[in-house]
């Protein structure tokens, strides 16, 4: 048996941008135990629903992550729109399908640039980078923004999309998925990238429904709990899940290369059949007593929202889960028997969003 | 002398940002942005960085490690602070885990604004941080 | 994705067992999270199968404790330290304690309601 030693991991780390902390307490290179320690980016969001009425919370909670932010918005309105029983027009529907998907297609390129970076692929991760900002130019056309939108409202989305600009949108998506036929190869591919991600990190299947793991890392070992298979307006453009049975790091990437593909496919036959009419309707007055559960699938796995209104303009409680939370165990119990080296792979393969766990 | 003295390096901590800034960050390393055509370069070493880039608002937790990025850095250095989460809590002021501004740990040189601060005045923000940097490499040699 | 809402509410007592049964039967551990109340904390369990939400309301009275559910699902320790640290709940026989150091900081239980008042 050789001698112990704990490494601490970030939460200033050069393999990733994020404040997560670990203990890896290692045997020689291996590593016997991981112990997630959090609690750099905790703000308390939650709790500023004392100060902020339920519209106006929207944007805190678009703040929870710039990441994956037009999903927190629309999972914060869906539940506020549940507990106030509104139904918003179809063409609002499809307008955040749109850019709930499109939101993911910048996400998963972002992370597939980190984990080209922690490859030490640079070229790759350039590539992936510039393939992402096409997004975040559509977005500031709309929007006016790049990284919140502030997109959704209580009610609806805040802005129709013109034919022109439907029609950009359209092109882009063709553009991307050119350019994703190459990048995508080089993931699928690549001899370097391959040796380092097969068989590193295997989380099997048994695993990953004990661990109840959500989105790609439960994808990546063949588990569906993909909420958009639960939704209505998703049937409607043809949404299937991505799965990959292997468990491994490559698999967990892959899941994230073919959804690319299969956002811009989803956004194109949602801007086909959209629907005319409004695109919000008014709401007003405060929140009923009661509560309301929401849930979005974001790019990292499902997010659930839950509201409780007291009769107020102010909520109750508003409570975001996200998805790196509930995929903390599977990171803690993939790293325990792993070589040192292949921490960061593992850790990135998880992604958690540190800013999104502790809000 | 017109050109710079030096390419400078980057150290970047995201304090308790919400990512939008420190995606924004990155996206200036990368291709369309590009930072690197001015000779910046993003290290992970304090030891070896000249201006220190925070996102975020300082809470208690990580209030220590930004001191300690600061004080591992060394002089001359300079602190930029990216978003208004760093400047001066932002939206966030007012949780019970934050504690302000960068400025309440370490003194800041350059404040940038945005929610998410712009790739742009990020940029900005950098290219006046190397006007302090020389500035302050001045003030030194002088009082050598 | 708008679902059908069930809430239930459920004695402190009864958790472990609920989450036995429902983990026999198949759910998947969606989260835990606190409500603040005066002079309690109510703990929401949400759990999930095929995409089916099922919420449990339970009113925790300040002082005392719930049976922690990490031996039925192993991932409950994040959430039960979580509420832990901010509500002051406290979890007994937890597979993973990290005895109020997982949020680390600088109020304590900012979360926890006020005491009722005796009228």
């Amino acid at each position: 048996m050789g001698k112990r030693t704990i490494v601490p991991f970030g939460p200033q780390h050069p393999a990733l941008p994020e404040p997560v902390h670990l203990d890896l307490e290692l045997e020689d290179e291996t590593v016997v135990r991981a112990v997630p320690s959090i609690g750099y980016v905790h703000r308390g969001l939650e709790k500023l629903t004392e100060s902020y009425d339920y519209e106006s919370m929207t944007y805190v909670m678009e703040r929870v992550c710039g990441i994956c932010s037009f999903g927190h918005g629309w999972g914060y309105t869906g539940a506020v729109e549940g507990l106030m029983g509104v139904n918003i027009p179809d063409r609002a529907e499809y307008l955040r399908i749109v850019f709930h998907e499109l939101s993911r297609v910048h996400s998963h390129l972002l992370w597939l640039g980190l984990l080209a970076d922690g490859l030490g692929f640079d070229s790759l991760f350039m590539h992936c980078w510039r393939i992402r900002e096409k997004v975040l130019d559509v977005f500031e056309a709309v929007t006016g923004g790049r990284v919140i939108l502030s997109y959704c409202k209580v009610g609806g989305v805040k802005k129709d999309l013109t034919p022109e600009m439907v029609q950009r949108i359209v092109s882009m998506c063709d553009d991307i998925e050119e350019d994703m036929r190459r990048t995508g190869y080089v993931f699928m591919k690549d001899s370097s990238v391959r040796n380092r991600l097969c068989g590193t990190g295997v989380l099997s299947k048994e695993d990953a429904v004990e661990l109840c793991c959500v989105g790609p890392v439960a994808r990546g070992s063949g588990v569906d709990n993909d909420v958009r298979s639960a939704s209505k307006w998703y049937r409607e453009v043809g949404f299937e899940p991505v799965l990959y049975d292997e468990g491994d790091c490559w698999s967990r990437c892959m899941v994230r290369v073919d959804e690319v593909v299969q956002s811009l496919n989803l956004v194109r036959t949602a801007l086909r059949n959209l629907p005319d009419g409004d695109i919000a309707v008014p709401v007003k007055g405060p929140a009923p007593v009661g509560d309301f559960a929401f849930r979005v699938e974001q790019p990292r796995g499902e997010a659930f929202y839950y509201v409780q209104g007291n009769g107020t303009k102010n909520l109750g409680r508003a409570r975001v889960r996200t998805p790196t939370n509930i995929n903390i165990p599977a990171m803690v119990r993939t790293l325990q028997g792993c070589n040192l080296q292949d921490v960061s792979m593992l850790v990135i393969t998880i992604d958690p969003c540190i800013s999104c766990t502790e809000r | 002398m017109s050109y710079a003295k030096r390419s400078p390096w980057l150290l970047h901590y995201d304090a308790s940002s919400c990512n939008g800034c420190d995606i924004e960050v990155l996206a200036c390393l990368t291709p369309v942005y590009d930072v690197e055509r001015f000779g910046i370069i993003n290290t992970g070493d304090p030891k070896q960085a000249d201006i220190l880039l925070i996102t975020g608002a300082v809470n208690d937790q990580n209030k220590e490690v930004v001191k300690q990025l600061y004080e591992q850095m060394p002089e001359p250095k300079v602190v930029v602070a990216v978003g208004i989460c760093a400047c001066s809590g932002g939206i966030f002021r007012d949780c019970y885990n934050i504690l302000g501004g960068v400025d309440t740990v370490i003194p800041v040189d350059v404040y940038v604004p945005g929610c998410a601060a712009r790739p742009e005045s990020i940029i900005d923000g950098v290219v006046k941080g190397l006007g302090v940097l020389e500035e302050k490499q001045r003030k030194m040699e002088a009082e050598r | 994705m708008t679902e059908e809402q069930i809430f239930e509410d459920l004695s402190p007592a009864d958790v472990y067992r609920t989450a036995e049964a429902l983990r026999a039967d198949g759910y998947r551990m969606v989260q835990i999270c606190g409500v603040t109340r005066e002079g309690s904390t109510e703990v929401l369990y949400s759990f999930d199968r095929d995409h089916r939400l099922v919420n449990y309301r339970v009113d925790v009275p300040f002082g005392t404790s719930v049976r922690s559910i990490t031996p039925v699902y192993w991932a409950a320790f994040v959430y039960e330290n979580e509420v832990h640290d901010l509500f002051g709940v406290e979890f007994e026989d937890s597979k993973l304690d990290y005895k109020g150091n997982f949020f680390r900081m600088s109020a304590k239980t900012p979360w926890k309601g006020p005491e009722k008042e005796v009228s």
